[in-house]
């Protein structure tokens, strides 16, 4: 283990850090505005991966894909809304729950439908192929190198919309106070499927940039799903610093834990049981760290709501 | 009716092999049928007893069904040991689980369960000895006492239904003693439960612990029907459709658990005969039972006939 | 004076730069009906809040039965016998009037992990919650469940509930909030009933009601205790008067 893998790991962590935030940002904000659990936000993301692969193949160009894609999301997202998720806007989590994992059962069944079981390739840009020097002995990949900066670019963007407009003061005093948006005579009904409408455009942003890193698979927004909430519930839910933080920290965890671990513990043991002990334990982190941050602060790091 | 549907429901799967379901694929699927019900009865207790929705009960299933696996493994096969073993290792999975996530409430706990869920998913994955993610075929079914009679499938059949009967009458006479009282008024109204004097949390948390234990005895008579265990088993998507039978048998009794189970067994069954594709059937097919069928089968049978 | 059941040994609360309870002292004497009263914004349920042990005070001592009590749970202090009532009543809807009551009953005798016998079917529990509903003129209403109680029923209930924790002290939160005048009434005939038995703390809104029915008077402005003494000697203390009845004879 040299200093460069673990630079290069630890870069990784962050950059699948920024991916998880994409997708816990709109989670985080359609629970806390809306009280609204949604289950189905991973299809959502999985869904983008899908649409940005097959506009980039149809038009021959990752990026008129990626821009076709967005509101290709937005309109899959505000379609589900319409369809489904207002009818349960004043249902309890239960009901919530069950519902959009029905939705995920179909989509995750349609995608199988539309595309087929195999994984599809989507080749990574051509103006950011290669790689980059960052140190002596470092090359790291561009894309990524990409991936990182326009989550980031994102993460500060949302942070604007939320700290310094109007909208953002309205989705704040959602995420703190609920009851108050109704009594300012807010048209909640138009915040919420604004809310949900950028929450899905968010994970479908980060399915496309995910394409050419990862494989697009059906059932591939299902882990991204599960960690983006281990995300929110650590950040706090409602609160996008929250999320914003406890994204790179589980980005971290997860790819320097998986990486790592192994290694560490062929320190104490031999290689075998090592790698596959290391293995287990390098998975199980993430959660680990989860219940311990809980058994701390049981609302998680930045609860939004007080009281 | 709500008071005859039980027997008549426990009666009808006893009778059931000698009313032309005796084939070898209608034994199957009733004894899954039948272990299922005893995992949504489990999943019951918290969801529809507590008021704590799990969304990562196939955990306690899978963790049963490892404990048969690891013994098995081990040519341990007597089920006197190997059954206790998996309901222990499950209860213990979800007393440890539950003192952190209990100390949480609604939608916190959801995704807690969920992650302690995966969790367990991945550990089951990472245990290359036992087949990773192949997962692991058992050489037999257990003993009992050294008989060999849950290879018989008439054995077999009654065993799970004995067990499933016991599960179900447990869960009503835990729900109808102090303890359960208890439970039931921290469900409704947990402020007024420790306004009175009593802290809902070791409730909660013995009645999780409880849950845990019968998931393990599911998960213990899974493995046995299969003969086969893997990662699969710890799925989300697992717990998912547990929760979906408690759910659309309806909340408000146990055997709504029962009949939850039943009935989506034989709807994936039938959709799975239809097309490869049935869960985009199924999928929106649980979106409308949510959206309408608020009180669950058990409601709409105690409506038609109340 | 006989040794105090409740003593409030200067209690703060700060919420941000607001002290919402500023040194609140005062004792309540076994038999004794207490009344806190107070312009809105006074306190009045954060105080109540820091009595029952919903709120940790950041300063000062709560001595109830002569044990300091000040760290312990909602829950550890009405084992202690202290029964607490709230503003926006609060029952098990799904259960009856008699399982409210009972479950109290169960909280005070013996363990409540029983796993085997039907808790319905415990006479004794079943005996003293039934005494509680009479007491509190339930006792017909016994088997309806508590959503369907009226709203005077439902404070009646309430009222049995904390009877049947055996309490030594009662803390009252606005019984008499939402009740009509024939319910505010009954209410009213109800406590002072109970009068003598039980020590009460009371907070309530309805003039009327608390200076018939109190022993002793503390207003609370601003978080602290501007004045306490007998109905009398409130109605004639001329602080109060500027502070707070003004107000209302002004309205």
């Amino acid at each position: 283990m040299t200093v460069q893998l673990l630079l290069v790991q630890a870069l990784n962590g962050l950059q699948f850090g920024v991916l998880l935030f994409l997708v816990a940002a709109g989670l985080t904000l359609v629970f806390g505005v809306m009280d609204f659990i949604n289950l189905a936000h991973g299809v959502q993301y999985m869904l983008g991966a899908y649409l940005g692969a097959s506009l980039a193949a149809a038009t021959g160009s990752f990026w008129a894909g990626l821009l076709l894609a967005l509101p290709a999301a937005l309109a899959c997202g505000l379609a589900l809304e319409w369809l489904v998720f207002r009818h349960l806007y004043d249902r309890d989590h239960l009901s919530q729950v069950l519902a959009t994992f029905g939705v995920i059962l179909f989509l995750n069944e349609a995608v199988k439908v539309v595309w087929g079981n195999a994984p599809l390739q989507v080749p990574t840009p051509d103006l950011l192929q290669g790689g980059i020097a960052l140190m002596p002995g470092l090359q790291y990949p561009v894309y990524r190198l990409a991936i990182l900066l326009a989550g980031l670019a994102t993460a500060a963007l949302l942070w604007l919309v939320i700290e310094r407009t109007r909208v953002g003061a309205l989705v704040r005093a959602g995420a703190s106070n609920r009851p108050m948006l109704a009594a300012l005579g807010v048209d909640t009904g138009r915040l919420f499927m604004l809310v949900f409408g950028c929450g899905a455009m968010l994970a479908g942003f980060a399915g496309v940039m995910a394409a050419p890193i990862l494989s697009v698979e059906p059932g591939m927004g299902d882990t991204v799903l599960i960690l983006a909430f281990v995300v929110i519930v650590i950040g706090g839910i409602g609160s996008v610093r929250g999320a914003f933080l406890a994204a790179l920290l589980v980005g971290l965890i997860e790819t320097l834990g998986r990486s790592l671990m192994p290694d560490l513990l062929r320190l104490f043991m031999a290689a075998s049981p090592a790698r596959q002990t290391g293995a287990a334990l390098g998975s199980m982190l993430v959660y680990i760290a989860m219940a311990l941050i809980l058994a701390v602060r049981p609302r998680g790091l930045f609860p939004a709501r007080a009281g | 009716m709500a008071r005859v549907l039980p027997a008549l429901v426990f009666g009808l799967l006893a009778a059931a092999p000698f009313l032309g379901l005796g084939q070898g694929w209608a034994m199957t699927l009733l004894a899954r049928g039948m272990i299922l019900a005893i995992a949504a009865l489990s999943l019951w207790l918290p969801v529809g007893g507590a008021g704590l929705v799990s969304l990562g009960h196939a955990a306690m299933l899978g963790i049963g069904a490892y404990a048969v696996v690891v013994l098995d493994d081990a040519r341990v096969t007597e089920a006197l040991v190997v059954a206790p073993v998996a309901i222990a290792a499950a209860a213990l999975f979800a007393l440890a689980t539950g003192a952190v996530a209990i100390r949480t409430a609604g939608v916190q706990f959801i995704m807690i369960t969920l992650a302690f869920g995966q969790m367990a998913f991945f550990t089951a994955a990472s245990l290359s000895a036992y087949g990773g993610d192949d997962g692991y075929t058992l050489y037999g079914r257990s003993t009992v006492a050294g008989a060999r009679w849950m290879q018989d499938r008439l054995g077999f059949h009654y065993l799970c239904l004995g067990l499933l009967v016991v599960v179900f009458l447990g869960i009503r006479m835990l729900l109808a003693s102090r303890f359960g009282r208890v439970l039931r008024a921290a469900r409704e109204n947990p402020l007024r439960v420790e306004a009175v004097g009593l802290s809902p949390y070791p409730y909660r948390l013995v009645a999780y612990t409880i849950a845990g234990g019968i998931a393990g005895l599911a998960g213990f008579l899974l493995a046995n029907a299969a003969e086969f265990v893997a990662p699969s088993f710890l799925a989300w998507q697992r717990s998912g459709d547990l929760l979906f039978m408690v759910i659309l048998g309806g909340l408000g009794s146990p055997f709504g658990a029962v009949l939850g189970a039943l009935a989506i067994l034989a709807l994936e069954e039938w959709l799975g005969h239809l097309t490869p594709h049935w869960r985009i059937i199924f999928g929106p097919l649980l979106v409308l039972a949510v959206l309408y069928l608020r009180g669950g089968l058990v409601g709409l049978i105690g409506a038609r006939r109340g | 004076m006989a040794e105090p059941i409740l003593r409030l040994d200067g209690l703060r609360k700060r919420f941000g730069g607001l002290a919402v309870t500023d040194g609140v002292s005062l004792e309540v004497p076994p038999g004794e009906i207490h009344a806190v009263i107070g312009p809105n914004g006074a306190g009045k349920t954060t105080l109540i809040h820091q009595v029952s042990g919903t709120l940790r005070p950041d300063a000062g001592r709560v001595v109830f039965a002569g044990r300091d009590v000040t760290a312990l749970s909602l829950a550890r202090r009405a084992r202690l016998g202290l029964a607490r009532s709230f503003q926006v009543t609060s029952i098990l809807p799904g259960f009856t009037a008699l399982e409210n009551a009972a479950l109290a009953v169960q909280a005070r005798s013996g363990s409540s992990f029983r796993f085997l016998r039907p808790a319905a079917s415990e006479a004794a529990l079943n005996q003293a919650a039934m005494d509680a509903l009479e007491r509190t003129g339930l006792a017909d209403r016994a088997a309806v469940p508590a959503a369907a109680l009226s709203h005077g029923e439902r404070r009646q209930l309430e009222l049995a509930i904390a009877l049947a924790m055996q309490p030594r002290l009662l803390l009252l939160d606005e019984p008499l909030a939402g009740a009509g005048p024939e319910e505010t009434e009954r209410l009213v005939a109800l406590l002072r009933g109970l009068k003598r038995r039980y020590a009460f703390l009371l907070v309530e809104h309805d003039m009327q009601a608390v200076f018939a029915l109190a022993d002793r008077i503390s207003v609370l402005v601003y978080g602290r205790i501007v004045a306490t003494g007998t109905p009398d000697a409130i109605r004639a203390d001329p602080e109060v008067r500027a502070a707070y009845l003004g107000e209302d004879e002004a309205a």
